[in-house]
């Protein structure tokens, strides 16, 4: 479907893109590689756990071994950090239930280092390169097919997010960069299940994000979409605006002329 | 009929209803429109009424010509709502514009330029007179009579067991709408070495395939075949299940001895309050979340219930592995899968 | 030859109307149907919507049926929906996707079939509450109020059936649910849902099944019960609100023709309009986001429609009792919240007429309607009810609510357990404060007149409020109040000595009766009033000032 236009939300989405695709670009250059624990320099290695004893030591452990205020880091790998930082999950604002995504608090160069000091610790999923979150050539059709397989059950299939138990909840996509998706899938944030690269392909990861980006145009072929969180806001649609305007109308017809 | 030009309403007398005895108070004086008096107010009106329905007709050929002309493949950005169809809106747009104006101008028409003095209109008694209805009862009674219906015991007994079986066969024909349940909700297509494939992409799964925390929403190797066979997807509502692997330490319960591979639990998918499919599963807490109901359950105890309204614990299939490695299950479910049912036990 | 020409007879008298007469010897009851007076006032509009969306529903649905195809059959999609081209599905939700894309104003007639679907039912549950709060359900109007009753069942039945037909994650969701609720019914669930599915869920045959009753069925039982329920409005005539000119024995207002017809007509087009104009506008049930439904799949924020809402919250909040007797289980978990609460509060509702006439012991006719504030206890005890639907509903939207507030799923189900038990009896003590507080409120209105808002400073330093006193219409409104005494005691020795057997069950009712109308304001008497007007002139004078 060609569109004339598009929404403001995918501007920013776009700068997203481009400033993570930026940062990653950095990163990957900064480094010489995609920064797999070995390959990354020592210096990076240092100046992360700098950072890390600093601001992130107090939870969990000044060797990322974990402490009752928060899990082991040993092993969760440099997309684990990339995704919780770099959406500013981490480091947490308070005791909650669940990380709030914001701003992130650390630069990018930061979270490169970050990254490679905790891959360093174990090895665990790299940050994905741009080729592999590159979705020109993804199967839309194969990537719904599997976003309602295994997505849609928590994020629900307009990728809008839902409830989980708690006060947890899984969050909108609306906003999500293909990066940041593939990190979460591989790295099983909060409570998020992990879904491994044998069970989804990367191809099949490339297809599902794919989707997602789908949803993100938020065509809405039928006119506004109400949030799309389903038949509930238009049952109070009907009430509110519907029957409210007929009713009005009706006062209308009952009132006397002048 | 009382054009209330009189002070007393009808059904009132001396300013009492003589039905309800309140008070009655008479129709207060009829204020003018200014179409009443104003001939120049009236073509106002008039003019206002003709141009709702003008502006409607024109509406409703713009509605034809946008249909033909419009592409129904191409959106439109549209500021609050985002990229619509471009044929849908201008279409829907013309036509509800055009059928609303109509119903405007035929209000306003009404209200500005027909008569707007009320009147008063007589209600009939609902109940009929005596005589009326003592010649209804006369007529029932020699009709009775007449037929004999109270005389001839036996006609009326076995006509009216006749009466209360016909409609019986009607229900009776609608046996062949669907087969007896048997033992259809006791079983599923799992049986003992019957691998455990990924749904929507059908692959085997190797148990390192799964990290601890990984979820992967599973079902039998043979669905595929089945579902060709019988071309429906009933196999699928009872066999789809969810693989979770949970570290062995924290798996406090499980609902047999050696059902798990390696803290890889398989569970079915189908929640035992309504069947709802869930896979909402929280890796940190391990809890099942059902999205119609909020049936939650705990899988690293046992599927048992944790809260909502599902009564029974989410059945769980003993897996194992194959000589080549692969995950495949040691049997079907031990218990029915899904919903509670009478005969269920 | 005859010398008569054949335009004679139609010259004298209107062409159609003498065709038709000539033929149907209709004159007499066509001129006295067409004289009919109906009132004026925008509650009464409130029906009319709900039956103008009945027929934008037929005409709509009926355009649907041309392209629909309620078959199960799996085929491979092929229309222009890009991301599912390819994908395996039922015919009928291939179907619906090319009403939606492939179809020129398919979309907006599905849109306008939804839509209007969701009006009927929002207009026709508060038409009820019109109905109800007035007081118009009473004798002669029961046999119609149950008819209402039916009529609202068999449009939630209606519309639940037309939202499963289009085989989407969403809808297959639902008849997931429906199935295994049906599963649960003890005896003879587990056959009912096998014969009505035709097997196990999701089978072969439900959907081709459900089209039937829900293009055939349910329509031709809810048109001839419209159809009388009309019938019944035009032979009994409309009630009215009490007020200037109005008895127990007129009915005051405007003729059919033209100014209702103008009127009544000219609404049907507006009804119509603003559904399309929100079909234009606003999204419904995207179907294309849901997927084709397959058991395997879900999505989060699965609901119904918002008129099966609050039996699906009932659902949600039901504590989760199963028991098993003998080997049998019973769903207590499934069979309260959807069989037999749903079947109190759907009996209770038929039958309030005559539980209301019972407990009241008025069984007088009425055409002159209560304003809600006259009738406390009824009021209170509606508001009573709908506020425990409203808990009902708001069960049903918790994961909603959770994600848009950022609230627990859990503890905003616990609550509602709670609630749903607090709330309906705090809102009848609130609701039946303030229904009592306005009937003094007008009871003071019409002895002292309005509160004029202009305040006046009397010559020793005192300031007084000018009051205003009450037009002859709005007097007329507010002594529109009948003031009922509670039924005697029954006597427990008649007159002849011989002990009533009644007695009992009478002191019974006599306790419910004072319950009833316990409190009630009564309005001011004749002499009251005329005491007060005569005061108010005196006191307007010289009088009240002047006294302090």
């Amino acid at each position: 479907m060609a569109i004339s236009r598009r929404h403001p939300a995918a501007l920013f989405a776009v700068l997203f893109v481009a400033l993570g695709t930026t940062g990653a670009a950095y990163a990957a250059v900064s480094t010489g590689t995609a920064p797999q624990a070995a390959a990354t320099s020592s210096t990076q290695v240092d100046e992360g756990k700098q950072l890390f004893l600093e601001g992130c030591s107090s939870c969990h452990g000044v060797a990322a071994q974990g402490s009752s205020d928060g899990p082991s880091l040993i092993g969760v790998g440099a997309a684990a950090v990339d995704f919780q930082v770099g959406s500013g999950r981490m480091p947490l604002a308070g005791p909650a239930i669940q990380a709030v995504d914001k701003p992130p608090v650390y630069t990018e160069e930061e979270i490169a280092s970050l990254a490679a000091y905790v891959a360093s610790l174990g090895a665990g999923p790299a940050i994905p390169s741009d080729e592999m979150v590159d979705t020109s050539n993804a199967d839309l059709v194969l990537g719904g097919e599997l976003f309602r397989t295994n997505c849609s059950q928590c994020h629900n299939v307009a990728g809008r997010g839902g409830a989980l138990s708690n006060g947890r909840w899984a969050p909108n996509l609306m906003a999500a960069d293909p990066k940041e998706i593939y990190e979460a899938m591989i790295t099983g944030p909060q409570n998020m299940p992990v879904f491994s690269d044998k069970t989804i392909t990367p191809e099949e990861k490339k297809d599902i994000i794919r989707y997602i980006e789908e949803l993100q145009k938020s065509e809405n072929p039928g006119g506004a979409d109400l949030g799309r969180f389903g038949p509930v806001t238009e049952g109070v649609f009907i009430f509110i605006v519907g029957l409210g305007i007929l009713i009005v109308i009706s006062v209308w017809i009952g009132a006397k002329a002048r | 009929m009382n054009e209330l030009t009189s002070n007393e309403p009808i059904g009132s007398k001396d300013g009492i209803d003589v039905v309800s005895g309140l008070p009655v108070y008479p129709l207060g004086h009829h204020e003018p429109r200014r179409a009443d008096i104003d001939p120049r107010a009236a073509k106002r009106a008039e003019r206002q009424v003709a141009l709702m329905f003008a502006v409607s007709a024109l509406s409703i050929v713009g509605a034809i010509i946008a249909y033909i002309k419009v592409p129904n493949t191409t959106l439109i950005y549209v500021p609050p709502f985002g990229p619509v169809n471009a044929n849908h809106l201008s279409v829907g747009l013309l036509f509800g514009l055009g059928i609303f104006l109509i119903g405007t101008g035929a209000i306003h028409w009404a209200k500005k330029l027909m008569p707007d003095v009320e009147v008063s209109e007589e209600r009939h008694t609902y109940t009929s007179s005596p005589e009326d209805k003592a010649a209804f009862g006369q007529v029932i009674r020699e009709g009775k009579e007449a037929s004999g219906f109270g005389e001839y015991k036996l006609i009326r007994r076995t006509l009216l067991g006749a009466m209360a079986l016909f409609p019986l066969p009607l229900i009776v024909f609608l046996r062949d709408l669907g087969p007896m349940p048997g033992t259809k909700l006791r079983e599923t297509i799992w049986e003992k070495d019957v691998a455990l494939v990924t749904d929507a992409t059908y692959r085997k799964i190797r148990p390192e395939d799964i990290p601890v925390g990984g979820l992967v929403n599973a079902v039998p190797a043979n669905l595929l075949a089945v579902e060709e066979e019988e071309g429906n997807l009933n196999q699928r509502g009872k066999a789809s299940i969810i693989l979770v692997r949970i570290d062995p330490a924290n798996i406090v319960s499980q609902q047999g001895e050696g059902w798990d591979y390696q803290g890889i639990l398989a569970y079915s998918k189908i929640c035992t309050h309504v069947g709802c499919p869930i896979s909402l599963y929280q890796q940190r807490t391990h809890h099942l979340l059902c999205p119609c109901h909020q049936s939650t359950f705990d899988l690293s105890d046992s599927g048992n219930v944790v809260f909502g309204p599902a009564a029974r614990r989410m059945p769980q299939l003993p897996i194992t592995v194959d000589a080549e490695g692969y995950l495949v299950a040691q049997s079907d479910f031990h218990e029915p899968i899904g919903p509670s049912f009478w005969e269920r036990g | 030859m005859s010398t008569v020409t054949p335009t004679d007879t139609t010259a004298t008298s209107g062409g159609a109307a003498s065709w038709v007469d000539d033929r149907l010897h209709a004159s007499g009851g066509l001129s006295k149907l067409l004289k009919k007076v109906f009132p004026d006032h925008w509650s009464f509009m409130l029906g009319e919507v709900a039956l103008y969306s009945f027929i934008i529903l037929l005409l709509s649905g009926t355009y649907l049926t041309l392209w629909f195809k309620p078959s199960m059959t799996e085929v491979i999609y092929n229309g222009s929906y890009m991301p599912l081209k390819g994908i395996k599905m039922s015919e009928a939700y291939a179907s619906t996707l090319d009403i939606s894309f492939d179809v020129r104003a398919g979309l907006l007639m599905r849109q306008i079939h939804h839509w209007a679907a969701l009006f009927f039912l929002a207009a026709m549950s508060v038409h009820l509450m019109r109905v109800f709060f007035t007081g118009a359900f009473r004798k002669p109007r029961e046999m119609n109020w149950v008819i209402g009753t039916v009529l609202l069942t068999l449009g939630i039945l209606e519309g639940f059936a037309g939202y499963s037909l289009p085989d989407d994650l969403l809808s297959g969701t639902g008849l997931r649910i429906a199935q295994g609720i049906m599963q649960a019914i003890p005896l003879v669930g587990t056959y009912l849902a096998m014969f009505l599915f035709g097997g196990e869920f999701p089978g072969n045959d439900f959907i081709s099944r459900l089209y039937s009753v829900h293009i055939l069925l349910i329509p031709g039982i809810l048109l001839a019960l419209v159809t009388v329920h009309l019938i019944m409005v035009f032979y009994q005539k409309h009630t009215q609100f009490p007020g200037a000119g109005r008895t127990e024995s007129n009915v005051v207002g405007f003729r059919l023709y033209p100014i209702y017809m103008a009127k009544a007509g000219g609404f049907f087009f507006i009804v119509f309009g603003v559904t399309t104009l929100i079909s234009a506008l606003v999204a419904i049930n995207p179907i294309w986001l849901y997927g084709p439904y397959t058991p395997s799949q879900v999505t989060a924020g699965s609901q119904p429609d918002w008129y099966m809402g609050w039996l699906d919250g009932a659902v949600r909040i039901m504590p989760n009792w199963e028991t098993n007797v003998l080997g049998h289980t019973i769903s207590w978990n499934l069979l309260v919240p959807a069989l037999v609460i749903p079947g109190i509060m759907f009996t209770s509702m038929g039958l309030y007429p005559w539980i209301e006439a019972w407990v009241s012991g008025d069984k007088r006719e009425h055409n002159l309607l209560d304003r809600p504030r006259n009738a406390a206890t009824r009021t209170s005890l509606g508001a009573m009810a709908l506020s425990f639907y409203m808990m009902l509903w708001f069960s049903g939207d918790n994961d909603i609510i959770a994600t848009a507030f950022h609230l627990s799923i859990n503890q905003i189900t616990l609550a509602l357990r709670v609630l749903i038990f607090v709330v309906p009896p705090v809102v009848f003590i609130i609701t039946k404060r303030i229904c009592l507080g306005l009937q003094r409120k007008d009871r003071e209105t019409l002895l002292h007149g309005y509160e004029s808002g202009q305040v006046l400073r009397l010559p020793h330093g005192e300031f007084i409020e000018i009051h205003k006193p009450v037009s002859l219409e709005e007097k007329a409104v507010l002594m529109g109040k009948a003031d009922i005494a509670p039924l005697p005691a029954p006597l427990a020795i008649d007159a002849n000595g011989v002990a009533n057997p009644k007695a009992k069950a009478g002191a019974i009712r006599t306790r419910m009766s004072a319950w009833f109308y316990a409190d009630n304001v009564a309005a001011p008497t004749a002499l009251e009033l005329a005491e007060a007007e005569e005061h108010a002139l005196h006191g307007a004078s010289h009088g009240e000032i002047s006294s302090h």
